[in-house]
Protein backbone atom coordinates (compact mmCIF):
# COMPACT_ATOMS: atom_id res chain seq x y z
CA UNK A 1 0.00 0.00 0.00
CA UNK A 2 2.74 2.41 1.06
CA UNK A 3 4.85 1.39 -1.87
CA UNK A 4 2.07 2.13 -4.27
CA UNK A 5 1.54 5.60 -2.74
CA UNK A 6 5.20 6.32 -3.07
CA UNK A 7 5.26 5.24 -6.66
CA UNK A 8 2.31 7.50 -7.38
CA UNK A 9 4.09 10.49 -5.86
CA UNK A 10 7.23 9.61 -7.78
CA UNK A 11 5.28 9.44 -10.95
CA UNK A 12 3.49 12.74 -10.50
CA UNK A 13 6.69 14.58 -9.54
CA UNK A 14 8.31 13.24 -12.66
CA UNK A 15 5.37 14.42 -14.71
CA UNK A 16 5.48 17.86 -13.09
CA UNK A 17 9.19 18.32 -13.74
CA UNK A 18 8.77 17.13 -17.29
CA UNK A 19 5.89 19.54 -17.87
CA UNK A 20 7.78 22.57 -16.56
CA UNK A 21 10.75 21.62 -18.72
CA UNK A 22 8.65 21.38 -21.82
CA UNK A 23 6.80 24.55 -20.89
CA UNK A 24 10.03 26.55 -20.82
CA UNK A 25 11.06 25.16 -24.19
CA UNK A 26 7.59 25.86 -25.58
CA UNK A 27 7.64 29.46 -24.36
CA UNK A 28 11.09 30.09 -25.82
CA UNK A 29 10.03 28.46 -29.07
CA UNK A 30 6.88 30.56 -29.09
CA UNK A 31 8.80 33.81 -28.66
CA UNK A 32 11.21 32.86 -31.39
CA UNK A 33 8.40 31.87 -33.71
CA UNK A 34 6.49 35.10 -33.08
CA UNK A 35 9.60 37.11 -33.82
CA UNK A 36 10.19 35.26 -37.07
CA UNK A 37 6.56 35.40 -38.14
CA UNK A 38 6.21 39.13 -37.67
CA UNK A 39 9.58 39.79 -39.23
CA UNK A 40 8.51 37.83 -42.27
CA UNK A 41 5.35 39.92 -42.46
CA UNK A 42 7.53 43.05 -42.43
CA UNK A 43 9.72 41.87 -45.29
CA UNK A 44 6.66 41.20 -47.41
CA UNK A 45 6.10 44.93 -47.43
CA UNK A 46 9.58 46.43 -47.27
CA UNK A 47 12.55 45.30 -49.35
CA UNK A 48 15.29 43.78 -47.13
CA UNK A 49 17.87 45.91 -48.92
CA UNK A 50 16.09 49.13 -47.99
CA UNK A 51 15.92 47.95 -44.40
CA UNK A 52 19.57 47.00 -44.14
CA UNK A 53 21.12 49.91 -46.01
CA UNK A 54 18.62 52.65 -45.21
CA UNK A 55 20.13 55.51 -43.27
CA UNK A 56 16.86 56.88 -41.96
CA UNK A 57 14.43 55.52 -39.44
CA UNK A 58 11.21 57.48 -39.81
CA UNK A 59 8.17 55.19 -39.81
CA UNK A 60 5.71 58.05 -39.34
CA UNK A 61 7.17 60.22 -42.10
CA UNK A 62 5.80 60.60 -45.57
CA UNK A 63 7.04 58.48 -47.18
CA UNK A 64 7.83 56.25 -44.19
CA UNK A 65 11.42 55.02 -44.08
CA UNK A 66 12.64 51.92 -42.30
CA UNK A 67 16.42 52.07 -42.41
CA UNK A 68 17.91 50.17 -39.45
CA UNK A 69 21.41 51.64 -39.81
CA UNK A 70 21.04 54.60 -37.46
CA UNK A 71 19.60 52.35 -34.75
CA UNK A 72 22.24 49.69 -35.31
CA UNK A 73 25.04 52.21 -35.23
CA UNK A 74 23.58 53.71 -32.07
CA UNK A 75 23.42 50.34 -30.36
CA UNK A 76 26.95 49.47 -31.43
CA UNK A 77 28.30 52.85 -30.39
CA UNK A 78 26.82 52.69 -26.92
CA UNK A 79 27.74 49.04 -26.39
CA UNK A 80 31.26 49.47 -27.70
CA UNK A 81 31.79 52.53 -25.57
CA UNK A 82 30.49 50.70 -22.54
CA UNK A 83 32.83 47.79 -23.16
CA UNK A 84 35.86 49.99 -23.73
CA UNK A 85 35.25 51.38 -20.26
CA UNK A 86 34.00 48.28 -18.48
CA UNK A 87 36.39 45.58 -19.71
CA UNK A 88 39.69 47.06 -18.49
CA UNK A 89 38.07 48.39 -15.35
CA UNK A 90 36.33 45.09 -14.67
CA UNK A 91 39.37 42.90 -15.25
CA UNK A 92 41.51 45.32 -13.27
CA UNK A 93 39.15 45.28 -10.31
CA UNK A 94 38.78 41.51 -10.49
CA UNK A 95 42.56 41.11 -10.53
CA UNK A 96 42.91 43.42 -7.57
CA UNK A 97 40.27 41.53 -5.60
CA UNK A 98 41.67 38.13 -6.42
CA UNK A 99 45.41 38.76 -6.23
CA UNK A 100 46.13 41.83 -4.17
CA UNK A 101 43.30 42.62 -1.76
CA UNK A 102 43.54 41.06 1.67
CA UNK A 103 40.79 38.75 2.86
CA UNK A 104 39.08 41.41 4.91
CA UNK A 105 39.04 44.06 2.18
CA UNK A 106 37.75 41.49 -0.29
CA UNK A 107 34.95 40.51 2.07
CA UNK A 108 33.86 44.13 2.23
CA UNK A 109 34.25 45.01 -1.45
CA UNK A 110 32.65 41.97 -3.04
CA UNK A 111 29.16 42.40 -1.51
CA UNK A 112 29.24 46.11 -2.31
CA UNK A 113 30.02 45.39 -5.95
CA UNK A 114 27.35 42.73 -6.10
CA UNK A 115 24.89 45.18 -4.61
CA UNK A 116 25.60 47.54 -7.50
CA UNK A 117 23.95 44.96 -9.76
CA UNK A 118 20.75 45.32 -7.79
CA UNK A 119 20.33 49.04 -8.49
CA UNK A 120 17.29 49.31 -10.81
CA UNK A 121 18.09 50.55 -14.30
CA UNK A 122 15.60 53.39 -13.91
CA UNK A 123 17.65 54.74 -11.02
CA UNK A 124 20.80 54.57 -13.08
CA UNK A 125 19.08 56.31 -15.97
CA UNK A 126 17.95 58.96 -13.53
CA UNK A 127 21.53 59.55 -12.42
CA UNK A 128 22.41 59.87 -16.09
CA UNK A 129 19.90 62.65 -16.56
CA UNK A 130 20.52 64.68 -13.43
CA UNK A 131 24.24 64.18 -12.73
CA UNK A 132 26.21 62.62 -15.56
CA UNK A 133 24.40 64.47 -18.38
CA UNK A 134 24.98 68.00 -17.04
CA UNK A 135 28.51 66.97 -16.12
CA UNK A 136 29.31 65.86 -19.63
CA UNK A 137 27.68 68.97 -21.06
CA UNK A 138 29.78 71.20 -18.87
CA UNK A 139 33.06 69.41 -19.52
CA UNK A 140 32.65 69.29 -23.28
CA UNK A 141 30.79 72.54 -23.88
CA UNK A 142 27.81 70.80 -25.47
CA UNK A 143 24.28 72.13 -25.10
CA UNK A 144 23.24 68.94 -23.31
CA UNK A 145 24.84 65.77 -22.10
CA UNK A 146 22.22 63.26 -23.20
CA UNK A 147 24.34 61.40 -25.72
CA UNK A 148 26.06 58.14 -26.58
CA UNK A 149 28.87 58.77 -24.11
CA UNK A 150 26.41 59.20 -21.27
CA UNK A 151 24.72 55.92 -22.17
CA UNK A 152 28.05 54.15 -22.56
CA UNK A 153 29.25 55.21 -19.13
CA UNK A 154 26.00 54.18 -17.47
CA UNK A 155 25.95 50.83 -19.24
CA UNK A 156 29.55 50.30 -18.19
CA UNK A 157 28.53 50.87 -14.59
CA UNK A 158 25.69 48.38 -15.00
CA UNK A 159 27.85 45.75 -16.68
CA UNK A 160 30.70 46.08 -14.19
CA UNK A 161 29.30 44.01 -11.32
CA UNK A 162 28.73 41.03 -13.61
CA UNK A 163 32.11 41.35 -15.26
CA UNK A 164 33.94 41.78 -11.96
CA UNK A 165 32.17 38.94 -10.18
CA UNK A 166 32.53 36.39 -12.97
CA UNK A 167 36.11 37.40 -13.83
CA UNK A 168 37.12 37.31 -10.17
CA UNK A 169 35.77 33.77 -9.86
CA UNK A 170 37.75 32.79 -12.94
CA UNK A 171 40.99 34.32 -11.66
CA UNK A 172 40.49 32.84 -8.23
CA UNK A 173 40.00 29.42 -9.80
CA UNK A 174 43.39 29.37 -11.52
CA UNK A 175 45.35 26.56 -9.83
CA UNK A 176 47.94 27.84 -7.41
CA UNK A 177 50.56 25.60 -8.99
CA UNK A 178 50.62 27.69 -12.18
CA UNK A 179 51.42 30.79 -10.21
CA UNK A 180 54.09 28.99 -8.20
CA UNK A 181 55.68 27.78 -11.43
CA UNK A 182 55.81 31.36 -12.61
CA UNK A 183 57.27 32.70 -9.37
CA UNK A 184 59.85 29.92 -9.41
CA UNK A 185 61.31 31.13 -12.72
CA UNK A 186 61.67 34.57 -11.24
CA UNK A 187 58.50 36.30 -12.39
CA UNK A 188 57.10 39.10 -10.25
CA UNK A 189 53.53 39.06 -8.98
CA UNK A 190 52.55 41.56 -11.64
CA UNK A 191 54.08 39.59 -14.53
CA UNK A 192 52.58 36.38 -13.21
CA UNK A 193 49.18 38.03 -13.26
CA UNK A 194 49.56 39.32 -16.82
CA UNK A 195 51.27 36.35 -18.44
CA UNK A 196 50.00 33.36 -16.47
CA UNK A 197 46.96 33.98 -14.31
CA UNK A 198 44.89 36.08 -16.70
CA UNK A 199 45.60 33.84 -19.73
CA UNK A 200 44.80 30.75 -17.66
CA UNK A 201 41.54 32.37 -16.58
CA UNK A 202 40.79 33.52 -20.12
CA UNK A 203 37.73 31.30 -20.71
CA UNK A 204 36.07 32.62 -17.56
CA UNK A 205 37.09 36.21 -18.27
CA UNK A 206 35.70 35.91 -21.77
CA UNK A 207 32.47 34.56 -20.38
CA UNK A 208 32.40 37.57 -18.04
CA UNK A 209 32.88 39.96 -20.96
CA UNK A 210 30.18 38.22 -23.00
CA UNK A 211 27.73 38.47 -20.13
CA UNK A 212 28.63 42.14 -19.85
CA UNK A 213 28.10 42.72 -23.58
CA UNK A 214 24.81 40.88 -23.39
CA UNK A 215 23.70 43.07 -20.54
CA UNK A 216 24.75 46.24 -22.39
CA UNK A 217 23.16 45.39 -25.72
CA UNK A 218 19.86 44.37 -24.21
CA UNK A 219 19.56 47.19 -21.68
CA UNK A 220 16.64 49.48 -22.48
CA UNK A 221 15.51 51.81 -19.75
CA UNK A 222 18.86 53.41 -19.02
CA UNK A 223 19.71 54.21 -22.63
CA UNK A 224 16.18 55.37 -23.23
CA UNK A 225 16.59 57.91 -20.45
CA UNK A 226 20.18 58.96 -20.97
CA UNK A 227 20.98 59.03 -24.66
CA UNK A 228 18.58 61.67 -25.94
CA UNK A 229 16.81 59.45 -28.48
CA UNK A 230 17.41 61.57 -31.57
CA UNK A 231 16.71 59.45 -34.62
CA UNK A 232 19.24 61.29 -36.80
CA UNK A 233 22.23 59.30 -37.97
CA UNK A 234 24.76 59.36 -35.08
CA UNK A 235 28.18 60.78 -35.86
CA UNK A 236 30.02 60.12 -32.64
CA UNK A 237 29.93 59.80 -28.88
CA UNK A 238 28.76 63.38 -28.36
CA UNK A 239 25.73 62.82 -30.55
CA UNK A 240 22.36 61.95 -29.24
CA UNK A 241 21.57 58.37 -30.22
CA UNK A 242 18.66 56.01 -30.27
CA UNK A 243 19.34 52.33 -29.76
CA UNK A 244 17.30 49.41 -31.08
CA UNK A 245 15.98 48.65 -27.62
CA UNK A 246 14.94 52.24 -26.94
CA UNK A 247 13.20 52.45 -30.31
CA UNK A 248 11.14 49.37 -29.60
CA UNK A 249 10.24 50.61 -26.15
CA UNK A 250 9.26 54.07 -27.35
CA UNK A 251 7.29 53.10 -30.42
CA UNK A 252 5.64 49.83 -29.42
CA UNK A 253 3.22 51.63 -27.14
CA UNK A 254 1.72 53.86 -29.78
CA UNK A 255 1.94 51.89 -32.97
CA UNK A 256 -1.34 50.61 -34.47
CA UNK A 257 -1.68 46.86 -34.44
CA UNK A 258 -0.45 44.90 -37.51
CA UNK A 259 0.74 47.85 -39.54
CA UNK A 260 4.08 47.91 -41.34
CA UNK A 261 5.39 50.01 -38.49
CA UNK A 262 4.26 47.38 -36.01
CA UNK A 263 5.98 44.62 -37.95
CA UNK A 264 9.12 46.71 -38.35
CA UNK A 265 9.65 46.69 -34.59
CA UNK A 266 9.74 42.90 -34.66
CA UNK A 267 12.24 43.05 -37.49
CA UNK A 268 14.65 45.22 -35.51
CA UNK A 269 14.10 42.99 -32.47
CA UNK A 270 15.08 40.02 -34.65
CA UNK A 271 18.28 41.83 -35.62
CA UNK A 272 19.02 42.43 -31.96
CA UNK A 273 18.45 38.76 -31.32
CA UNK A 274 20.87 37.82 -34.10
CA UNK A 275 23.54 40.10 -32.65
CA UNK A 276 23.23 38.61 -29.17
CA UNK A 277 23.30 35.14 -30.68
CA UNK A 278 26.46 35.96 -32.63
CA UNK A 279 28.13 37.41 -29.53
CA UNK A 280 27.30 34.26 -27.59
CA UNK A 281 28.51 31.90 -30.31
CA UNK A 282 31.71 33.86 -30.69
CA UNK A 283 32.25 33.75 -26.95
CA UNK A 284 31.61 30.01 -26.91
CA UNK A 285 34.09 29.52 -29.74
CA UNK A 286 36.89 31.33 -27.94
CA UNK A 287 36.11 29.68 -24.64
CA UNK A 288 36.56 26.28 -26.32
CA UNK A 289 39.73 27.39 -28.01
CA UNK A 290 41.31 28.45 -24.74
CA UNK A 291 40.07 25.37 -22.98
CA UNK A 292 42.22 23.27 -25.29
CA UNK A 293 45.26 24.24 -23.25
CA UNK A 294 43.71 23.22 -19.99
CA UNK A 295 42.39 19.74 -20.65
CA UNK A 296 45.04 17.24 -19.67
CA UNK B 1 84.23 18.96 4.12
CA UNK B 2 86.18 21.76 2.49
CA UNK B 3 84.43 25.10 2.76
CA UNK B 4 84.78 25.74 -0.98
CA UNK B 5 82.76 22.67 -1.76
CA UNK B 6 79.64 24.00 -0.06
CA UNK B 7 77.18 25.50 -2.49
CA UNK B 8 74.22 26.23 -0.31
CA UNK B 9 73.73 26.38 3.42
CA UNK B 10 71.28 27.28 6.14
CA UNK B 11 72.25 28.10 9.70
CA UNK B 12 70.18 28.55 12.86
CA UNK B 13 66.96 28.51 10.90
CA UNK B 14 63.61 28.69 12.64
CA UNK B 15 60.34 29.07 10.80
CA UNK B 16 56.80 29.64 12.00
CA UNK B 17 53.47 29.58 10.21
CA UNK B 18 51.42 31.79 12.50
CA UNK B 19 52.09 30.39 15.96
CA UNK B 20 53.14 26.99 14.77
CA UNK B 21 56.87 26.39 14.62
CA UNK B 22 57.59 24.22 11.60
CA UNK B 23 61.41 24.37 11.41
CA UNK B 24 63.55 24.22 14.52
CA UNK B 25 67.17 25.28 14.62
CA UNK B 26 68.12 23.92 11.23
CA UNK B 27 71.81 23.83 10.33
CA UNK B 28 72.58 22.16 7.06
CA UNK B 29 74.84 22.50 4.05
CA UNK B 30 74.66 21.17 0.53
CA UNK B 31 77.84 20.23 -1.34
CA UNK B 32 78.48 21.58 -4.81
CA UNK B 33 77.67 19.37 -7.79
CA UNK B 34 76.22 16.71 -5.62
CA UNK B 35 72.75 15.39 -5.02
CA UNK B 36 71.40 15.69 -1.51
CA UNK B 37 68.23 13.88 -0.51
CA UNK B 38 65.90 15.27 2.16
CA UNK B 39 63.96 12.46 3.76
CA UNK B 40 61.57 12.21 6.66
CA UNK B 41 57.93 11.47 7.44
CA UNK B 42 55.16 13.51 5.90
CA UNK B 43 54.68 16.91 7.52
CA UNK B 44 58.17 17.10 9.05
CA UNK B 45 59.01 20.27 7.14
CA UNK B 46 60.98 19.05 4.12
CA UNK B 47 59.06 21.15 1.59
CA UNK B 48 59.08 24.09 3.95
CA UNK B 49 62.85 23.97 4.27
CA UNK B 50 63.31 23.55 0.52
CA UNK B 51 61.12 26.54 -0.22
CA UNK B 52 63.18 28.77 2.05
CA UNK B 53 66.05 28.65 -0.39
CA UNK B 54 64.22 30.18 -3.34
CA UNK B 55 62.18 32.40 -1.04
CA UNK B 56 58.81 30.95 -1.93
CA UNK B 57 57.62 31.85 1.57
CA UNK B 58 57.87 35.52 0.63
CA UNK B 59 54.35 35.10 -0.67
CA UNK B 60 52.73 33.73 2.46
CA UNK B 61 52.07 36.54 4.90
CA UNK B 62 51.86 34.28 7.96
CA UNK B 63 55.33 32.76 7.50
CA UNK B 64 58.09 34.11 9.76
CA UNK B 65 61.67 33.09 9.11
CA UNK B 66 64.77 33.42 11.27
CA UNK B 67 68.31 32.42 10.38
CA UNK B 68 70.82 32.73 7.60
CA UNK B 69 70.75 31.24 4.11
CA UNK B 70 73.84 31.40 1.95
CA UNK B 71 74.38 30.63 -1.71
CA UNK B 72 78.15 30.48 -1.68
CA UNK B 73 78.91 33.84 -0.03
CA UNK B 74 75.64 35.47 -1.00
CA UNK B 75 73.03 36.02 1.72
CA UNK B 76 69.77 35.01 0.03
CA UNK B 77 67.65 37.25 2.22
CA UNK B 78 69.82 40.35 1.92
CA UNK B 79 67.73 43.48 1.55
CA UNK B 80 69.04 44.73 -1.77
CA UNK B 81 68.92 41.30 -3.42
CA UNK B 82 65.85 40.87 -5.58
CA UNK B 83 63.87 37.70 -5.26
CA UNK B 84 63.99 37.40 -9.06
CA UNK B 85 67.79 37.15 -8.89
CA UNK B 86 67.55 34.46 -6.25
CA UNK B 87 65.10 32.43 -8.28
CA UNK B 88 67.09 32.61 -11.47
CA UNK B 89 70.08 31.16 -9.58
CA UNK B 90 68.02 28.60 -7.68
CA UNK B 91 65.46 26.75 -9.79
CA UNK B 92 62.61 24.58 -8.58
CA UNK B 93 60.73 21.50 -9.72
CA UNK B 94 57.46 20.77 -7.97
CA UNK B 95 55.78 17.66 -6.64
CA UNK B 96 53.02 17.72 -9.19
CA UNK B 97 54.24 18.56 -12.67
CA UNK B 98 52.99 22.07 -13.32
CA UNK B 99 53.62 23.12 -16.91
CA UNK B 100 51.83 26.34 -17.80
CA UNK B 101 48.61 25.91 -19.76
CA UNK B 102 50.50 27.07 -22.82
CA UNK B 103 52.40 25.41 -25.65
CA UNK B 104 55.53 23.34 -25.02
CA UNK B 105 57.63 26.05 -26.62
CA UNK B 106 56.05 28.81 -24.59
CA UNK B 107 56.60 26.85 -21.36
CA UNK B 108 60.35 27.32 -21.68
CA UNK B 109 60.22 30.62 -23.51
CA UNK B 110 58.30 32.22 -20.65
CA UNK B 111 61.11 31.97 -18.13
CA UNK B 112 63.58 33.33 -20.68
CA UNK B 113 61.30 36.23 -21.47
CA UNK B 114 60.85 37.02 -17.78
CA UNK B 115 64.61 37.03 -17.29
CA UNK B 116 65.19 39.31 -20.29
CA UNK B 117 67.05 36.78 -22.43
CA UNK B 118 67.25 38.35 -25.90
CA UNK B 119 64.88 36.85 -28.47
CA UNK B 120 67.55 35.69 -30.89
CA UNK B 121 69.24 33.54 -28.25
CA UNK B 122 66.09 31.82 -27.04
CA UNK B 123 65.61 29.21 -29.76
CA UNK B 124 68.95 27.53 -29.11
CA UNK B 125 68.53 27.76 -25.34
CA UNK B 126 65.12 26.15 -25.56
CA UNK B 127 66.45 23.38 -27.72
CA UNK B 128 69.40 22.76 -25.42
CA UNK B 129 67.27 22.74 -22.30
CA UNK B 130 64.94 20.18 -23.85
CA UNK B 131 67.89 18.06 -24.96
CA UNK B 132 69.51 18.31 -21.55
CA UNK B 133 66.25 17.07 -20.02
CA UNK B 134 65.95 14.18 -22.46
CA UNK B 135 62.60 15.23 -23.83
CA UNK B 136 63.72 16.88 -27.07
CA UNK B 137 63.28 13.78 -29.24
CA UNK B 138 59.72 13.35 -27.99
CA UNK B 139 58.55 16.92 -28.52
CA UNK B 140 60.72 18.47 -31.24
CA UNK B 141 58.03 18.07 -33.91
CA UNK B 142 55.18 19.44 -31.87
CA UNK B 143 56.53 22.41 -30.02
CA UNK B 144 53.20 24.22 -30.40
CA UNK B 145 51.20 21.44 -28.76
CA UNK B 146 49.63 22.30 -25.39
CA UNK B 147 52.00 21.06 -22.69
CA UNK B 148 49.04 19.68 -20.77
CA UNK B 149 48.66 17.00 -23.46
CA UNK B 150 51.99 15.41 -22.55
CA UNK B 151 52.14 12.38 -20.25
CA UNK B 152 52.88 12.97 -16.56
CA UNK B 153 56.50 11.93 -16.92
CA UNK B 154 56.99 14.10 -19.99
CA UNK B 155 55.39 17.04 -18.20
CA UNK B 156 57.81 16.65 -15.31
CA UNK B 157 60.80 16.50 -17.66
CA UNK B 158 59.47 19.63 -19.35
CA UNK B 159 59.35 21.29 -15.95
CA UNK B 160 62.95 20.25 -15.36
CA UNK B 161 63.82 21.70 -18.76
CA UNK B 162 62.10 24.92 -17.74
CA UNK B 163 64.26 25.12 -14.63
CA UNK B 164 67.43 24.13 -16.49
CA UNK B 165 66.89 26.67 -19.28
CA UNK B 166 67.73 29.51 -16.90
CA UNK B 167 71.10 27.92 -16.10
CA UNK B 168 70.56 28.02 -12.35
CA UNK B 169 73.30 26.92 -9.99
CA UNK B 170 71.00 24.94 -7.75
CA UNK B 171 67.86 22.95 -8.55
CA UNK B 172 65.38 22.22 -5.79
CA UNK B 173 63.13 19.22 -6.40
CA UNK B 174 60.15 18.55 -4.18
CA UNK B 175 59.18 14.89 -4.60
CA UNK B 176 59.43 15.18 -8.39
CA UNK B 177 58.46 11.54 -8.97
CA UNK B 178 55.73 11.05 -6.42
CA UNK B 179 52.96 11.25 -9.03
CA UNK B 180 54.73 9.18 -11.69
CA UNK B 181 54.77 5.53 -12.72
CA UNK B 182 57.95 3.46 -12.10
CA UNK B 183 59.20 3.79 -15.66
CA UNK B 184 58.90 7.57 -15.79
CA UNK B 185 60.44 7.69 -12.32
CA UNK B 186 63.50 5.81 -13.52
CA UNK B 187 63.86 8.15 -16.47
CA UNK B 188 63.76 11.18 -14.23
CA UNK B 189 66.22 9.66 -11.79
CA UNK B 190 68.61 9.01 -14.64
CA UNK B 191 68.18 12.60 -15.72
CA UNK B 192 68.81 13.91 -12.22
CA UNK B 193 72.03 11.97 -11.92
CA UNK B 194 73.20 13.32 -15.27
CA UNK B 195 72.37 16.90 -14.27
CA UNK B 196 74.60 16.82 -11.24
CA UNK B 197 77.77 17.59 -13.17
CA UNK B 198 76.35 21.04 -13.90
CA UNK B 199 74.06 21.69 -10.97
CA UNK B 200 73.79 21.25 -7.25
CA UNK B 201 70.62 19.32 -6.58
CA UNK B 202 68.46 18.96 -3.50
CA UNK B 203 65.71 16.40 -3.79
CA UNK B 204 62.93 15.75 -1.32
CA UNK B 205 61.78 12.18 -1.53
CA UNK B 206 59.55 9.73 0.26
CA UNK B 207 61.15 6.86 -1.49
CA UNK B 208 64.06 5.28 0.38
CA UNK B 209 65.21 3.37 -2.69
CA UNK B 210 65.22 6.57 -4.69
CA UNK B 211 67.36 8.36 -2.13
CA UNK B 212 69.84 5.49 -2.23
CA UNK B 213 69.85 5.35 -6.02
CA UNK B 214 70.50 9.02 -6.68
CA UNK B 215 71.77 10.85 -3.60
CA UNK B 216 75.35 11.41 -2.53
CA UNK B 217 74.29 12.86 0.76
CA UNK B 218 71.11 12.29 2.75
CA UNK B 219 69.50 14.45 5.42
CA UNK B 220 66.88 12.95 7.73
CA UNK B 221 64.33 15.30 9.25
CA UNK B 222 61.77 14.66 11.93
CA UNK B 223 59.21 17.09 13.40
CA UNK B 224 60.97 20.13 12.01
CA UNK B 225 64.45 19.17 13.12
CA UNK B 226 67.40 17.60 11.40
CA UNK B 227 68.06 14.36 13.22
CA UNK B 228 70.92 13.02 11.19
CA UNK B 229 72.81 13.75 8.01
CA UNK B 230 75.68 12.23 6.14
CA UNK B 231 76.92 10.20 3.28
CA UNK B 232 73.95 8.30 1.85
CA UNK B 233 75.51 4.85 2.09
CA UNK B 234 76.52 5.35 5.71
CA UNK B 235 73.21 6.87 6.74
CA UNK B 236 71.27 3.93 5.38
CA UNK B 237 73.64 1.15 6.39
CA UNK B 238 74.81 2.48 9.71
CA UNK B 239 72.47 5.15 11.12
CA UNK B 240 73.66 6.70 14.39
CA UNK B 241 70.23 7.67 15.65
CA UNK B 242 67.42 5.26 16.55
CA UNK B 243 64.81 7.42 14.86
CA UNK B 244 66.80 7.39 11.65
CA UNK B 245 67.29 3.65 11.91
CA UNK B 246 63.57 3.07 12.37
CA UNK B 247 62.64 5.38 9.54
CA UNK B 248 65.05 4.05 6.93
CA UNK B 249 64.02 0.49 7.80
CA UNK B 250 60.46 1.51 7.08
CA UNK B 251 59.10 1.18 10.62
CA UNK B 252 57.22 4.46 10.36
CA UNK B 253 56.67 7.24 7.88
N1 LIG C 1 51.49 27.77 4.12
C1 LIG C 1 51.37 27.08 5.28
N2 LIG C 1 50.64 27.61 6.28
C2 LIG C 1 50.53 26.94 7.46
N3 LIG C 1 51.08 25.75 7.71
C3 LIG C 1 51.82 25.17 6.75
C4 LIG C 1 52.00 25.80 5.48
N4 LIG C 1 52.77 24.99 4.72
C5 LIG C 1 53.07 23.91 5.48
N5 LIG C 1 52.50 24.01 6.70
C6 LIG C 1 52.65 23.04 7.81
O1 LIG C 1 54.01 22.87 8.04
C7 LIG C 1 54.31 21.52 8.33
C8 LIG C 1 55.40 21.01 7.40
O2 LIG C 1 54.89 20.90 6.10
P1 LIG C 1 55.76 20.46 4.85
O3 LIG C 1 57.02 21.23 4.84
O4 LIG C 1 54.91 20.56 3.65
O5 LIG C 1 56.06 18.94 5.19
P2 LIG C 1 56.68 17.82 4.25
O6 LIG C 1 57.05 18.42 2.95
O7 LIG C 1 57.84 17.31 5.02
O8 LIG C 1 55.64 16.77 4.11
C9 LIG C 1 53.01 20.75 8.19
O9 LIG C 1 52.50 20.53 9.48
C10 LIG C 1 52.12 21.67 7.43
O10 LIG C 1 50.79 21.52 7.83
MG1 LIG D 1 56.20 18.10 1.05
Amino acid sequence: MQLRARERIDHSVKLLVKTTGFLVIAILGGIFFMLLWNTAAFFLKIKPMDFITGTQWNPSGNPATYGILPLLVSTCLVTLGAMVIAIPLGIGTASFLSEYAGKRLKNILKPIIEMLAAVPSVAIGFLGIVILGPGIAQLTGQPNGLNALNGAILLAVMALPTIITVAEDALHGVPHMYKEASYAVGASKWKTLIYVTIPAAAPGILAAVMLGVGRAIGETMTVLMATGNASAFPKGFFNSVRTITATIAIEMGEVPYQTTHYYSLFAIAAVLFLITLAVNLLGEHYVNKFRKYHSA
Amino acid sequence: MNKDDIKLSASSVNLWFGNKQVLKNINVSFPKNQITALIGPSGCGKSTLLRCFNRMHDLSPDARIEGKFLLEQQDLYENDLSVTQVRSRIGMVFQKANPFPKSIYENINYGLKINDVPKEKRQSIIENALKESYIWEEVKDEMQKPATRLSGGQQQRLCIARAVSLRPEVILMDEPCSALDPLSTLKIEELIVKLKKDYTIIIVTHNMQQAQRVADKTVFMYLGEIIEEGDTKTLFSDPKNDLTANYVKGHFG
